[in-house]
């Protein structure tokens, strides 16, 4: 059969471009591997709520699409299937597809094979299940999802897998079912620690069976599956079996098409062109897989691909807003004119694809500072990442000599490298037009081009060195030495060097943190913490020719590592540099000297380090020695955010009458910003993370925190007056408000902000009647070991 | 940072409250009035309407201290001048009483703030003390983690129960069920065991109370003199030395409750009695005003 347009994946974006394919009279199609449209939101809970963000963004669709329940949201794009009389074949899976425009050829699973002028791969990032991969994988009581556990009742069901989704159906099933788990492994390592718990405890007492070190050797139709353990075959009869081994992720599947990545990273993005055309010709690609994981967008994109295979030019949906965005800019209307200006002005933006210039460029702001006006003030905390389109500034270091940068230069880069503050305030000399880039944006723009990579790591290493050592050397010879350091990479507890080695260098750390730990009388006793943007190993390089100390990562770190010839260069080239290094060594004996007096404050902060404070900007710690159990923290805390607290005070360790209780430390690299599909997690600038309306709920934040401090929260009811709570006692107590929804279908990401909106301050430091909450960054924790009075 | 309400910035208010104590009793030396010093001179009215403000402004603590988006000053700058302040009060009242006091109206509402005054001493000495006891008690340990480790340990005696006879298992499990600590402020206070365990012997069961787990330590000792093989010996070893630990837990989680309760239960004295004291001053100040 011969098509103008094949669809694959009917996601939003499949969906969309199939409906416009249909009102635009194509001979078109469109497959969906399973038996029913949109998957992924099939898989989402009953009654979640879906949103429909980017609000900015106007919906270009025949489809309808709201914020809704999922139920409603399903519900519309079924009717719209009907009325539109969308040609949809399902258990449709594409194996392969072939060729170039205007001959394609796809092959599906049961053999047959279609011919397309054009094929659209919709299939999103979620990738297949992985099967099995034995004879028998495809029985009919072989199941790869698990939807509603409480289906299955007094069964015997034979689990496969050791992930969280493995564990998680045994642990639902268990509960009215014989279950079987068999893990490859002889641990469950790959697990979340509740989980592990959970499953240990169920092993240990025997609700669920496991066999560790087995792998299956086969299904048998007779509903039972043969098992090779440690000591020989062994065959289990099973009502079902369910694998849960995770997905295979669709990049294989997309190059084995032709397609193109520009490099392994696996966050990295096919080239496309401005109209989603990958490398091979008539091969399109859009929605998630093509870096668009919102809804709203992957069902402009199914539009606009429909419209151009027709061979109409439309303009894209964004088009009005990137108008909007340059109305103010001296440089004309056009918006290609302006995109492709930029591209001509800013060097590091050259080579990049142009589609991925107009995501940038969309994600960006546009500033227009007067002469004068301060971009970002040294010790904020943003992170975001400003090229230079018109116009010249001046960064102002703390010498008081300042460096000038022109038009094509950009900065920013060395909070968006460190996650620290601000290093100097950057001043526009005359009026400007900059491009202030967020940081996620940057990042993969990063893992996407090596280019941009090296340029952006390079400047990072060479502003580094002018900054910290070397403030008189030029540009070019302080170039020189940085072309001859190494970036280092360190794990959390990976050591930089250890005592008594031989000092081979100087390590200046670029992101995350490191502890200083000498034996002292047999014992290893912390004496300093060093955060990003010092350096350690200077001792050994003035004089003493072995470490004095260990040093190491105390979260994940990255060093620029100077060996001790480039060192001893750069003492002889650089008058004072000498003077300087001994300075901060005078200042680390004298630190060193004070902690070896008191031990015991050591072990403190290698108690608060082991906490994974090492990578915290901002804690909340609690003395135990004050604290009451009044929980009055938690009551403010709730009712400074619409009733729901995010602070747990009682749970987390403690150490030394220091608690540690479960609350944001607002990390240097938030580890929830990684993956926020509509970017609502931000830094403020005095460096609180925080979570934006746009919150789509998608529960990323909450399962990427390592520290559980994000809960996913509805909305509460409304808090009485306090007056007249106080005297009748009716409404609901501080801190004691009930969910307004019982369902709790629409829950959004909820954190610590620091109470950036409250002009006091946190307001659990501040409602705490004893004085025992305490909030306070790393560097401070010495303070602690000095005793309360 | 990280010192007590009564340390707080320098003990500032301890100096004020000192001045204003110091301040009412020169006024009241130096007062001559023409009548014995009482409520009724310029000096009493100016003492009794100090009270009156004095009184209003801490019991307004229990409103700020849920004031909780409020800028003015924190909690425990406010607890801090509550508690001094608190006391500053004894001295300008008993002052603006004149040292007389009768069986009188006027002598209940005084009786009554001198017990709020007792009252929050005590919150104060118990603020300053358990803290720290509690910390020592819990061990490094949250209660949800002691909680955790209880569970733990049950489960535990539950697999080595399932091992030996029903009559094992009937315990245990009984054990586990009817585990009691402090259902009420005042059990918990107590420190109180409350906790059951259902014993067979002969053929009968019996519903035996079994604090710090003792009657289940005799019964097992029991079993364990009288075991023969040396497979159910060891397990019913095993089983003793985990009801052991449990004992030992119960007994730190029983005093984790005891110390928690008794910084709670002041504020169960100090606030009706508050209340109580608050009326009480409303019949002092309306009879003044009616018998003038």
């Amino acid at each position: 059969m011969s098509f103008d347009v094949v669809i694959v994946g009917s996601g939003p974006a499949g969906l969309s471009a199939a409906a416009r394919a249909a009102e635009l009279g194509l001979e078109y199609v469109l497959l969906e591997a399973t038996a029913a449209p949109a998957n992924t939101i099939q898989r989402y809970q009953k009654g979640k709520h879906v949103m429909a963000e980017p609000t900015v963004v106007p919906l270009r669709s025949d489809l309808e699409f709201s914020a809704g329940t999922r139920e409603a949201v399903l519900g519309a794009w079924q009717d719209g299937i009907v009325r539109l009389g969308v040609n949809v074949r399902y258990s449709a899976e594409v194996t392969a597809i072939s060729g170039a425009a205007p001959n394609l050829e796809l092959t599906l699973a049961d053999g047959e094979a279609l011919q397309a002028k054009a094929v659209i791969l919709a299939i999103g990032l979620q990738g297949n299940p992985r099967k099995l991969g034995v004879p028998g994988e495809n029985g009919d009581f072989v199941q790869y999802t698990l939807d509603d556990p409480d289906e299955y009742q007094g069964e015997t069901i034979v689990i496969v897998g050791a992930g969280d989704a493995a564990i998680e159906n045994a642990i639902a099933l268990a509960r009215s079912n014989s279950v079987i788990i068999i893990n490859r492994r002889d641990e469950f390592a790959r697990a979340k620690e509740g989980n592990l718990n959970l499953i240990t405890r169920a092993i240990e007492d025997g609700s669920i069976t496991c066999f560790y070190k087995t792998n299956v050797a086969s299904v048998d139709a007779s509903r039972s599956i043969v098992l090779n353990t440690e000591t020989g075959q062994t065959r289990v009869n099973c009502d079902r079996i369910i694998a849960r081994l995770g997905a295979i992720p669709p990049r294989g599947f997309v190059e084995s098409c032709g397609i193109e990545f520009p490099s392994d990273d696996p966050t990295t993005l096919p080239e496309l062109t401005g109209r989603y055309e990958s490398n091979v010709p008539g091969l399109y690609v859009i929605g998630a897989l093509g870096g668009y994981p919102l809804i709203k967008q992957a069902m402009n994109q199914g539009y606009e691909v429909a419209e151009f295979i027709a061979g109409n030019d439309i303009l894209p949906a964004d088009h009005s807003i990137l108008e909007q965005k340059f109305r103010s800019l001296p440089f004309g209307n056009d918006v290609d004119g302006t995109l492709s200006l930029i591209r001509k002005r800013i060097p590091l933006f050259a080579d990049i694809n142009g589609l991925v210039l107009r995501e940038l460029v969309l994600a960006s702001e546009i500033l227009t500072p007067r002469a004068g006006d301060v971009i970002f003030q040294q010790n904020d905390y943003t992170n975001s990442f400003i090229t230079i389109i018109e116009g010249e500034v001046s960064i102002e270091t703390d010498g008081g000599k300042s460096i000038r940068l022109e038009r094509g230069q950009f900065f920013g880069e060395m909070s968006l490298l460190s996650g620290r503050r601000r290093s100097a305030t950057v001043r526009a000399s005359v009026d400007c037009v900059l491009l202030e880039s967020p940081r996620r944006e940057i990042i993969r723009l990063m893992n996407t081009y090596k280019r941009v990579r090296r340029i952006i790591d390079q400047f990072f290493i060479i502003r580094t060195l002018r900054a910290g050592l070397v403030p008189d050397l030029p540009f070019d010879k302080v170039a020189a030495v940085a072309a001859k350091t190494e970036l280092k990479l360190f794990k959390a507890g990976d050591e930089l060097f250890a005592e008594g080695d031989d000092g081979d260098g100087l390590h200046l750390i670029r992101s995350g943190s490191v502890s200083v730990t000498r034996n002292i009388g047999g014992r290893d006793i912390v004496t300093t913490y060093v955060a990003a943007g010092n350096y350690v190993g200077e001792m050994a390089l003035l004089g003493q020719a072995k470490r004095s100390a260990t040093v190491r990562a105390t979260v994940a770190t990255e060093s620029i590592f100077l060996g001790a010839d480039v060192f001893q260069q750069l003492l002889l080239s650089q008058t004072g540099l000498r003077e300087r290094v001994q300075d901060t060594m005078k200042d680390r004996l004298s630190e060193n000297l004070r902690m070896e007096a008191a031990p015991d404050a050591g072990d403190l902060i290698s108690f608060l380090m082991q906490q994974g404070l090492g990578e915290a900007t901002d804690v909340l710690l609690i003395d135990e020695s004050l604290c009451v159990g009044c929980d009055n923290c938690e009551k403010a805390c709730a009712e400074t955010h619409g009733g729901t607290s995010r602070l747990d005070r009682s749970a987390g360790p403690t150490y030394a009458e220091i608690h540690v209780p479960t609350s944001c430390r607002h990390c240097e690299d938030p580890h929830c910003m990684k993956d926020c599909p509509p970017d609502a997690i931000r830094r403020a600038s005095n460096g609180e993370v925080f979570i934006e309306d746009s919150c789509i709920g998608c529960g990323n934040c909450e399962r990427n925190c390592p520290y559980g401090v994000i809960q996913m929260a509805g909305e509460k009811e409304r808090a009485p007056n306090l007056i007249s709570w106080i005297m009748t006692g009716r409404g609901a107590a501080p801190g004691q408000r009930k969910p307004v929804d019982a369902s709790g279908a629409m829950k959004k990401a909820v954190k610590c902000d620091m109470c950036m909106d409250l002009k006091g301050g946190p307001a659990c430091v501040r409602a705490c009647p004893t004085g025992a909450a305490l909030r306070m960054s790393p560097a401070e924790f010495v303070n602690l070991t000095k005793k309360a009075s | 940072m990280h010192e007590s309400i009564l340390a707080y910035r320098k003990r500032r208010y301890l100096w004020i409250a000192l001045g204003v104590s110091l301040l009412a009793i020169v006024a009241y030396l130096f007062d001559d009035p023409q009548e014995p010093s009482n409520g009724g001179t310029v000096l009493g009215y100016t003492l009794g309407t100090t009270g009156v403000l004095l009184i209003l402004w801490l019991t307004w603590f229990g409103v700020r201290k849920r004031r909780y988006s409020s800028t003015r000053g924190t909690v425990q700058g406010w607890l801090s001048a509550h508690v001094y302040l608190g006391v500053a009060l004894l001295v300008v009242v008993v002052l603006h009483a004149g040292f007389q006091f009768g069986m009188n109206v006027h002598t209940v509402a005084f009786a009554l703030m001198v017990l709020v005054i007792a009252s929050g001493l005590w919150g104060v000495f118990i603020y300053m003390r358990y803290p720290e006891r509690a910390s020592a008690n819990r061990d490094g340990s949250s209660r949800p983690e002691l909680m955790d480790q209880l569970e733990d340990l049950d489960r535990r005696a539950q697999r080595v129960a399932g091992e030996l006879s029903e009559e094992f298992q009937e315990l245990v499990e009984s054990g586990v069920s009817r585990t009691q600590l402090g259902s009420t402020l005042w059990t918990r206070l107590r420190g109180r065991d409350l906790s059951q365990i259902i014993l067979r012997q002969g053929g009968k069961t019996t519903v035996m109370a079994n604090p710090g787990q003792e009657a289940a330590l005799d019964w097992l000792a029991n079993e364990q003199s009288r075991a023969v093989d040396a497979d159910s010996l060891a397990k019913i070893g095993e089983l003793s030395a985990l009801i052991r630990n449990k004992r030992q837990l119960l007994r730190q989680i029983a005093e984790d409750l005891r110390l928690q309760a008794t910084m709670e239960i002041w504020l169960y004295f100090h606030v009706p009695l508050t209340a109580a004291m608050l009326m009480a001053l409303i019949a002092h100040i309306v009879t003044v005003f009616l018998y003038w």
